[in-house]
């Protein structure tokens, strides 16, 4: 398909502004541009033609099945979107924030900051919630800074941050980035955390543990308590990384676990679709001992109106107002929609979901693990390489059968890894035909390999060469 | 109410399936001393009474005002079709694009992206996107300290106050060094915004130049939509440059979700944080686009990763190329100029305030005024107004400073009648 920027014309437009109303001025030359930005000249049919057909280039929710493991792809109610969409949030400028003499202008947004921050914490047993991160990854590195300025508050020399092998990618990436050294901890053969690795890896340098539950193995970690009291004996704090969230809300929660500080993924748990990649959400909630250093300003209630004060030993902004604002929208909407209930059944048939589909594929495919499974199961594709399959080639294989693909060669804990994780929204028929379509593939593994090394062939484009794409470095006109 | 598709009957056959009779039972194996001490949510509403319960919320402030409000964030116009497009389903509800043949859509508007941005900025790389100007300013410094393995990072005064705010925040633990002024000798980068926070235009083309000769970097935050007019970071001689996207299509929305614009030179893209997509072809000769580079990504490189980043801000970065495409090539220039041209007659309607800034200004300057700003504020908000930013709220002056700010949205009638009321407001 054509780049919009050779749809290019000399003198076309789209947008057109009204005649200047008041004279015209000039900056000094010596300050200004040479040439206009060199920006595509096209009429608006052509631009919404080429991103209504972009738009039909991509997999998503709303048009299929999108079984990511660890990504939590359900969907997501249309109405989130058009809450988020009120002209009033729109155009509420964030500056009105910033002097006390603008806040009776911003009563409705701090009311609702402070309500889903209440909600929040309770849903995840802590004490309290800041929504300043933008992102989940955010959301970890808030956590780790709050971890680094306790112990720097206590005098404690603190410089690690242990992990799980299993853990995301983020995880380590924001320890570093705060300023940690990370040590990871290697998992049990039955994929959950070591008690006695983790007591062997606990000195007097550990900051704090991150964790996952359940983790990215689809397990429950059930010997989490024991593990934050370990840590808890040493002053080191344990963080829960709320990515998985989905499979146990209103079942348990990560402040009862023994977890001190947390973040949220409200576009994973609470109705914001992922839009390509962002924006996101990673509020983070703390217990007790992190209370007093959540980034700040927060909105506080002073009598029926709402205001704004810092904790006294705040890290400080980590974003510039209230994180990304509209996805609160949508995730407080979400909450009130659902309720105490739906939540729960939000973590019941993610739970059931998963695992129909293990208990389908389980003879098809080597389970990774024997479970039992929370909201995703993960198998691995290295059985498959004696017929010179991979796990890619049945990523594609799905893609020519009208499915996206499983999250593949993640964890790096499981070869030739393929991790499931349905989420609660898609229908027995869905996961049925997807089943059928393994299974199918799975029969094409040993008879006819050949015709999934050619996968996918349904799709505008087969496989990429990406080792030229990093070679030519072609990333712009 | 939860969305969940399967029925009763369903969910016993998939039970069954599974080797169990009750849902509850998928839980059992979680010990009862981990499960939930209390759940206090209250019950589900409709539909309808939710949406009521927001309008609520959303009217209960006022987006309706007048504005000349900006200090980063700005009330540009949003084309209808910007909406139209981005509101797409086969966009929003997308994941990050793993599955290139799956995600072409995705991919080729993350490689406009970067080409828009890059034509924007004169500058050779940007990357797919990051969480917003201030997070970026934050990006591109640890990036500077990564390329110069110094550790002194220089804040100009012309920086946004809440950018070296997050700055501090996010530095605290890294042993790093933040001091104030433009000098470059021994820092890893001098970082400068232009127009500065206080309005002021300037060409840091000079201070790039003694940045270069004492072995730093020059990072520039820049505002977007004055690109339509100003001399670009490129040709300054910026080696980062980012940005707060808002201006480019994105409604103020109480603070985001917003866009984080990083672009570099070519000698350093291997250090870039962030996704970057880049063309190529399949076996069939077909162009394509894939991601590039993954190695500098925390999904790859964990600790070692060039940054934490995973979620970005995909869905506001394709508003910002939508809103390029449809204003093109004269459209921002045009946009540029009328912001220029009509803040340029409301400060020659306010000559009873002292004007601050001491040289040329783009759409925003700095006035005292003889009465509290903040004052001033409540005063003009009853009659329809926002006035603009007290700038003590922020830190950078005295009480009586007003930051304001003018886009191309306000008629002369609006600037006529705002300035009469300023003057009445300070008599």
């Amino acid at each position: 398909m054509e780049l919009i920027f050779e749809k290019s014309r000399p003198g076309r437009r789209a947008v057109v502004f009204d005649p200047l109303d008041v004279p015209e001025a000039t900056l000094p030359p010596a300050l200004c541009r040479e040439e206009p930005a060199a920006l595509p000249e096209v009429g608006e049919l052509d631009v919404v033609r080429h991103f209504s057909r972009l738009s039909q280039r991509n997999f998503g929710i709303d048009t299929h099945f999108y079984p990511l493991g660890s990504c939590t792809m359900k969907y997501n109610p249309k109405m989130a979107e058009a809450v988020a969409a009120h002209p009033g949030f729109l155009a509420l400028h964030p500056h009105l924030a910033s002097a006390p003499a603008m806040w009776p202008l911003c009563q409705g947004a701090f009311e609702l900051i402070f309500e889903l921050e209440r909600l929040l914490a309770g849903i995840a047993g802590m004490r309290q919630v800041s929504l300043q991160p933008i992102a989940g990854a955010h959301g970890e590195l808030t956590g780790t800074l709050m971890i680094a300025a306790y112990h720097r508050e206590k005098g404690n020399a603190r410089d690690t941050i242990l992990i799980p092998d299993s853990a995301h990618g983020t995880n380590p990436a924001s320890a570093a980035i705060a300023g940690f050294k990370v040590v990871e901890v290697p998992s049990l053969p039955d994929g959950t955390l070591d008690p006695e690795a983790f007591r062997k890896a606990l000195n007097e340098s550990v900051a704090g543990v991150m964790m996952t539950c359940p983790n990215t193995h689809g397990l429950f970690e059930p010997r989490v308590r024991e593990i934050a009291q370990m840590a808890h004996e040493t002053d080191a704090l344990m963080y829960y990384d709320g990515a998985n969230l989905n499979a146990i809300i209103g079942e348990c929660r990560p402040g009862d676990l023994g977890f001190d500080v947390m973040h949220f993924n409200l576009h994973k748990t609470f109705a914001t679709p992922h839009g390509m990649g962002g924006p996101g959400s990673g509020p983070v909630g703390v217990g007790e001992r992190l209370e007093a250093f959540l980034p700040g300003p927060r909105v506080v209630r002073d009598g029926n109106a709402f205001g704004l004060a810092s904790p006294p030993r705040s890290i400080g902004r980590i974003s510039a107002f209230f994180g990304n604002f509209l996805i609160a929208v949508r995730a407080y909407a979400y909450i009130l929609h659902l309720g105490g209930d739906g939540l729960r059944q939000v973590a019941h048939n993610a739970v059931l979901n998963a695992n129909y589909v293990y208990a389908r594929l389980k003879d098809l495919f080597e389970p990774a693990f024997d479970g039992p499974f929370m909201h995703e199961c993960v198998f691995s594709a290295a059985p498959l390489a004696k017929h010179g399959v991979h796990a890619l080639d049945i990523a594609k294989a799905l893609l020519d059968r009208g499915f996206h693909a499983p999250t593949v060669y993640f964890p790096l804990t499981v070869k030739e890894s393929l991790m499931i994780e349905p989420t609660e929204t898609e229908s027995k028929e869905t996961l049925d035909a997807f089943c059928d379509a393994m299974a199918e593939i799975a029969r094409l593994a040993a008879r006819e390999p050949e015709t999934l090394h050619a996968a996918p062939v349904t799709l505008p484009v087969g496989r990429l060469d990406e080792v030229r794409a990093a070679r030519e470095l072609n990333c712009r006109v | 109410m939860s969305f969940v598709p399967v029925t009763p009957v369903e969910q016993a056959e998939m039970l069954a399936t599974i080797g169990l009779t009750k849902i509850e039972a998928l839980f059992q194996h979680i010990p009862e001393s981990l499960r939930a001490t209390s759940w206090d949510v209250p019950p589900g509403q409709s539909e309808m009474a939710v949406r009521a319960r927001l309008a609520q919320l959303a009217g209960h402030g006022d987006g309706t005002r007048i504005c000349f409000l900006g200090g980063g964030y700005y009330d540009h116009f949003v084309p209808a079709a910007v909406d139209a497009l981005a509101s797409r389903g086969e966009f929003a509800t997308a994941y990050t694009p793993y599955q290139p043949e799956a995600a072409q859509g995705t991919l080729q508007s993350i490689y406009e992206y970067q080409s828009a941005v890059c034509r924007l900025t004169g500058m050779d790389f940007a990357n797919a996107s990051l969480y917003d100007g201030g997070t970026a300013v934050f990006e591109a410094a640890t990036m500077a300290v990564r390329l110069t393995r110094r550790q002194h990072i220089v804040c100009h005064d012309s920086l946004n106050p809440l950018y070296r705010e997050i700055l501090e925040t996010h530095t605290a633990n890294l042993g790093l060094e933040l001091l104030d002024g433009d000098d470059p000798a021994g820092a890893a980068c001098v970082i400068v915004q232009n127009p500065a926070f206080l309005g002021d235009v300037r060409d840091f083309a000079p201070l790039a130049q003694r940045c270069h000769e004492a072995g730093a970097l020059l990072i520039m935050s820049f505002y977007p939509l004055s690109l339509g007019l100003l001399k670009t970071p490129g040709a300054m001689g910026a080696d980062i440059a980012v940005a707060e996207g808002q201006s480019l299509g994105v409604p103020l929305s109480f603070g985001g979700p917003y866009l984080g614009i990083l672009t570099t030179r070519k000698e350093h893209v291997r250090r870039m944080p962030g996704r970057l997509a880049a063309a190529t072809e399949d076996a069939q000769g077909r162009r394509g686009f894939v991601l590039t580079l993954q190695a500098r990504e925390q999904h790859i490189r964990r600790e070692k990763a060039m940054s934490n980043i995973c979620s970005n801000e995909a869905l506001i970065a394709l508003r910002a190329l939508i809103y390029l495409c449809l204003l093109g090539k004269e459209g921002l220039r045009e946009a540029a100029a009328h912001c220029h041209a009509k803040a340029e007659f409301l400060k020659r309607r306010l000559s009873f305030a002292r004007l601050l800034n001491p040289g040329p200004t783009f759409n925003e300057f700095a006035i005292r005024l003889p009465r509290k700003a903040q004052e001033v504020c409540a005063a003009l908000a009853e009659q329809g107004y926002l006035a603009g930013l007290p700038l003590s709220a922020v830190g950078r002056g005295e009480e009586t400073d007003l930051l304001v700010a003018v886009t191309e949205q306000r008629t002369r009638a609006q600037l006529d009648a705002f300035a009469e009321a300023l003057a009445r407001a300070c008599r």
